[in-house]
């Protein structure tokens, strides 16, 4: 099928300069303010990526779209896992903001409770700041159990948690033999680390160490993997599953999307990981090969084009024709739905231009989506990534590890001496790397951006603005904090940590949601309406709908009066 | 759904399940949005500031700019007046606001960061331009509820702000000046104060305002500091005014008690005007302190309330009502349902303190002595006694959802936040017309649930 070919009708020559559009950024700030930012704002080289200063302090007083660690920990990885009771132990707001404000969506089985319809947390009194929290932790859990019997608790702290030296661990050991269920700690204080990164890296630690491993029951399959990093916003989980079936692939557990304790206990007993959300889940996925022998490959289902792409790489992974036709099969079955769509929507939208700033691996994989469309990206950058996500992996060894870093621990992994399995013989291995397979990789968003864009990491509301006021981007990805600064700008902003309350977005189908979503938005008549006509229109032109009604008025002087009235002084 | 959810209830003191209440700092940024040109400011981590930043947008569905001293581990040890310091810095640099008020977290409660002094400091380097007024209130998450952390960012301005010029009695009485403290309402309310205060033909000052700030038109231009909000001038005035109308015991009465306190303004703590009589008493007190008299178009807004509360009385009488907000609201509903006979069965917060049990009992004496009324409690507790003998009714915030859905029963959302509708963000639910429309999304809810649920044979055109 042919699809339109770009046409632009305004010429590209108003484009704007980066380096003067950085320039412009930054001449606002203090000295010191805009010295580090300018480290966070970079002019693209796909070819050889500069040095972003991902992953560093957020400054204080510029207002950033940055959370805590609390929040990281709370919001993926463990959070999302439905049926472990989650307390969170400090005073009653952090956990009040977390509950139910990640559309991570569930359909647990009949019998099963869903507690993250449930806010659970202590209630930090100024006694137990004074005196300590851990006595009133210990009844809490006592109690949650006695009222829910749950397979597991997790407990998260909270910032005072850490300052008065509330020993959460040691809780969480005791009940667990007080109770006989796993009960595990999170020292996820908000203040640690940078940004919620941190808390991803705690959740991962403790997700490995406490929950997986703990069945060695595999599902049966033929061809069996998980998704990690992948946390069903919209229903995105159950769009890849459903697209992995169909090609006859079994996923055992999604981490962390629509996902149960036990499905999570037995993640290691899948032969091949697939990483979507590099930044949140790369830990568990490196800790798994390295404990079980389980390789991992980045995958990306958001896009047409990426998600065949990422079906191909699987099926190339798992080395059989049969799984190999069957993709082949159902990428050319799930395209004859989505071209027509998307070469409509295409049409209408070709070279416009999309922003993304967003999480950590969202303003990357979403750039696929808008290209599917034809739109260009003149700027993307993320909220919370780390320099591995903006240049690649392989600069991981030439990462200085600063305080902030240093605080969350890195587990020492062994091969574990029973179940180390490699799903591959090195040779195989080897076979695959030669053939031009990539394991254990992210090349990140710049390689694929053009050169000179802007990438700027963890974009603050001052530059936002600029970047509106300069580029005039048609449509934005973003978060809450900033989406209604934007619409206030007139351009429509697409939250991407929530989807706006739509979805799903991933894989063929959603895909097709996506590209119909991003029409609507773009040609909704809402922003065409903020100019009233009194502001636009010269006067005497102002349209008279029920002008005809005075025909027959004409000659009464009163009629006339109003109609050169209502025409602005000029008569009709 | 809340399928983990019994009637059977266990003793339960430690453990908090569904709060009905959050923590005070998202009070205190609400109520800073209510000065002109005010940058709120999170002393604190900066996931505190993300969070009521993200709450205070879902609920309103407008820009919330606030700042954050961004604490990591550094300052959580060795304090955080380096942080404040370069956050007054770039706030004033960059945004440019005409005053900064900074409400503390539990992280930099617990840490002890006096923040009079690096106001003080800040002042004395010059970081604080002049002319530029940085204020602040304590607000531990630790204490209180986010109505406190309101209440204590209200008082702050009284405290930072207020100040009686020494102006001779005759000369206030000149243009006597009344200050209206509103509560933790949202800008639609604010709004129809103001307009009822027009119609009153009253001089005075509202703080905290948040309409013109949080409830913007869409004319295609972002202001960081839009036209509305208190300014500061007004505030500082309000040290000078003849009296002052504090509508709410826990939100409001504090500022007012301490601007009697400070400049020696008599107050009158009022109840939240939601409903038939705590209008009344409004309109009353604005007649009796401001010395006007109340014009005949208000008197036909109450007719015309009272005309439906006659029609429809059939369909309100005897209901049993389940009631859980913020103390003020709840109280002053728990009133207008008293009006309409209903019956509250239970009525619920989750902020703590006595005056709420003592005040809707004293309300409730009558009509529904039964009733369970409790302060400090939560969403679960509420739901288990609705699992245990049900209402007809359900009125609360967006959370109490998940308990109307699986108990099916009629639900009217009322208080904050408001995540899944849009009414709240223009329609106003204080004054006689504010109480029509209550009235009308509760007859609605009860009716619509009547028409879902009822055999063909009960299935009536008219009601």
């Amino acid at each position: 099928m042919s699809e339109p070919t770009h046409t632009l009708t305004a010429p590209d020559l108003a484009a704007p300069d980066p380096a003067a559009v950085k320039a412009e950024m930054l001449k606002i700030y203090p000295a010191k303010t805009a010295k580090k930012r300018a480290k966070q704002i970079i002019l693209n080289d796909p070819e050889t990526p500069p040095e972003i200063g991902a992953n560093s302090r957020t400054i204080p007083g510029i207002i950033t779209q940055r959370g805590c660690t609390y929040a990281g920990c709370r919001g993926v990885v463990l959070g999302p896992i439905y049926d472990i009771l989650q307390i969170t132990h400090g005073p009653v707001g952090c956990g009040f903001y977390a509950w139910l404000s990640r559309r991570n969506l569930v359909r647990p089985p009949a019998g099963s409770t869903n507690y993250l319809q449930y806010c659970m947390n202590t209630d930090m009194q100024e006694d137990q700041i004074v005196f300590g929290g851990e006595k009133k932790l210990t009844q809490a859990i006592r109690e949650a159990y006695a009222i829910f019997k749950p397979k597991a608790i997790a407990i998260l702290a909270t910032c005072p948690v850490g300052l008065i030296g509330d020993d959460i661990h040691t809780v969480a050991k005791l009940m667990k033999a007080e109770l006989g269920i796993n009960v595990m700690a999170f020292s996820c204080e908000g203040y640690k680390g940078v940004s919620q990164s941190a808390g991803h890296h705690i959740a991962n630690n403790g997700v490995f160490k406490n929950i997986i491993g703990l069945d060695d029951k595999p599902d049966e399959a033929e061809f069996n993997m998980n998704i990690l990093g992948e946390y069903n916003i919209g229903g995105d989980a159950w769009e890849i599953d459903t697209l992995l079936r169909k090609c006859g692939i079994h996923v055992t557990s999604t981490l962390s999307g629509d996902v149960s304790y036990d499905q999570v206990k037995k993640s290691h007993t899948v032969m091949l990981n697939g990483v979507m959300c590099h930044r949140s889940i790369n830990y568990i996925a490196e800790m798994m090969e390295k404990k079980f022998g389980i390789p991992w490959i980045k995958v990306n289902f958001i896009g047409a084009e990426a998600t065949a792409k990422t079906l191909r790489k699987i099926a190339k992974f798992f080395d059989s024709k049969k799984l190999t036709d069957r993709v082949e099969e159902v990428i050319a079955q799930e395209m004859i739905a989505l071209r027509p769509v998307r070469a409509e929507i295409k049409a209408r939208h070709q070279g416009k231009k999309a922003a993304l700033f967003v999480g950590g691996s969202r303003a990357h994989h979403y750039q696929d989506l808008f290209r599917d469309i034809g739109m260009e990206i003149v700027s993307a950058g993320y909220e919370f990534a780390h320099r591995d996500d903006y240049e690649g992996r392989k600069v991981l060894p030439t990462i200085k590890v600063d305080a902030d870093s240093r605080n969350i621990e890195e587990l020492h992994v062994e091969a574990d001496p029973a179940r180390f399995k490699p799903t591959k013989t090195p040779e195989q291995m080897e076979a695959l790397k030669a053939g031009g397979f990539s394991f254990k990789d992210y090349e990140g968003m710049m390689v694929e951006m053009k050169k000179s864009t802007l990438v700027i990491d963890d974009i603050t509301h001052h530059e936002m603005e600029k970047l509106i006021e300069i580029y005039k981007p048609d449509i934005i990805g973003s978060g809450i904090k900033d989406k209604f600064v934007i619409e206030k700008m007139g351009v429509p902003c697409k939250q991407l940590h929530s989807y706006d309350y739509s979805g799903p977005y991933a894989a063929f189908a959603g895909a097709v949601n996506f590209y119909r979503e991003v029409d609507r938005m773009l040609t909704t008549k809402v922003w065409k309406y903020i100019t009233p006509p009194w502001e636009k229109a010269p006067l005497a032109s102002v349209e008279l709908v029920h002008a005809s009604k005075l025909g027959g008025a004409k000659k009464n002087g009163e009629a006339k009066a109003w109609r050169k009235a209502a025409a602005g002084g000029e008569e009709a | 759904m809340l399928d983990g959810t019994t009637a059977e209830i266990k003793p339960r003191e430690a453990l908090r399940i569904n709060p009905a209440k959050t923590c005070q700092p998202i009070g205190a940024m609400y109520a800073a949005l209510g000065i002109h040109g005010c940058m709120p400011h999170s002393h604190g981590s900066q996931g505190c500031c993300a969070y009521h930043r993200s709450h205070l947008t879902r609920h309103f569905k407008e820009p919330v700019v606030a700042t954050s001293s961004s604490f990591t581990e550094g300052a959580s040890v060795f304090g955080g007046l380096a942080n404040m310091t370069q956050a007054l810095s770039n706030i004033f640099t960059i945004y440019d606001p005409k005053i900064v008020a900074v409400h503390t977290t539990c992280l930099s409660e617990v840490i002890g960061d006096d923040i009079p002094m690096m106001i003080k400091k800040a002042t004395e380097e010059g970081i604080i331009p002049a002319g530029k007024v940085v204020i602040h209130a304590n607000t531990p998450s630790f204490v209180g509820s986010h109505v406190t952390g309101f209440a204590s960012m209200v008082t702050a301005m009284v405290k930072y702000l207020s100040e009686s010029s020494g102006k001779t009695e005759a000369q206030l009485k000149d243009e006597p000046q009344l200050n209206i403290i509103p509560g933790y309402i949202d800008p639609a309310d604010m709004r129809e104060l103001k307009r009822i205060i027009k119609e009153m033909g009253v001089k005075t000052v509202l703080f905290p305002d948040t309409s013109g700030v949080l409830d913007l038109p869409q004319d295609g231009r972002y202001r960081m500091f839009p036209s509305g909000g208190a300014t500061i001038e007004q505030i500082k005035s309000a040290g000078d005014s003849v009296g002052t109308i504090a509508l709410g015991h826990f939100a409001s009465h504090p500022a007012a008690e301490k601007l009697d306190e400070k400049c020696n303004v008599p107050c009158a703590l009022l109840e939240l005007p939601y409903g038939l009589t705590n209008t009344d008493r409004f309109i009353h007190a604005l007649r009796n302190h401001g010395g006007v008299d109340v014009p005949g178009t208000l008197g036909e807004e109450r007719g015309r309330l009272l005309d439906a509360m006659g029609d429809m009385h059939q369909y309100f009488h005897g209901k049993r009502v389940a009631i859980a907000g913020d103390p003020d609201h709840v109280i002053a509903l728990t009133q207008f349902l008293v009006e309409l006979d209903m019956k509250p069965a239970y009525v619920i917060t989750g902020s703590s303190g006595n005056h709420f049990e003592q005040r809707v009992t004293e309300i409730l004496k009558d009509q529904a002595p039964e009733a369970i009324v409790k302060q400090n409690s939560d969403l679960f507790a509420l739901h288990q006694w609705i699992k245990n003998q049900p209402v007809d009714l359900l009125i609360g915030n967006t959370y109490c959802k998940y308990i109307a859905h699986v108990e099916k029963i009629p639900f009217v959302r009322f208080g904050f936040p408001v995540l899944d509708r849009m009414g709240h963000r223009y329609f106003p639910g204080v004054g006689y017309m504010g109480a029509l429309r209550l009235m009308e999304k509760i007859n609605d809810a009860l009716l619509d649930h009547k028409d879902r649920e009822c055999p063909e044979e009960t299935f009536e055109l008219i009601q």
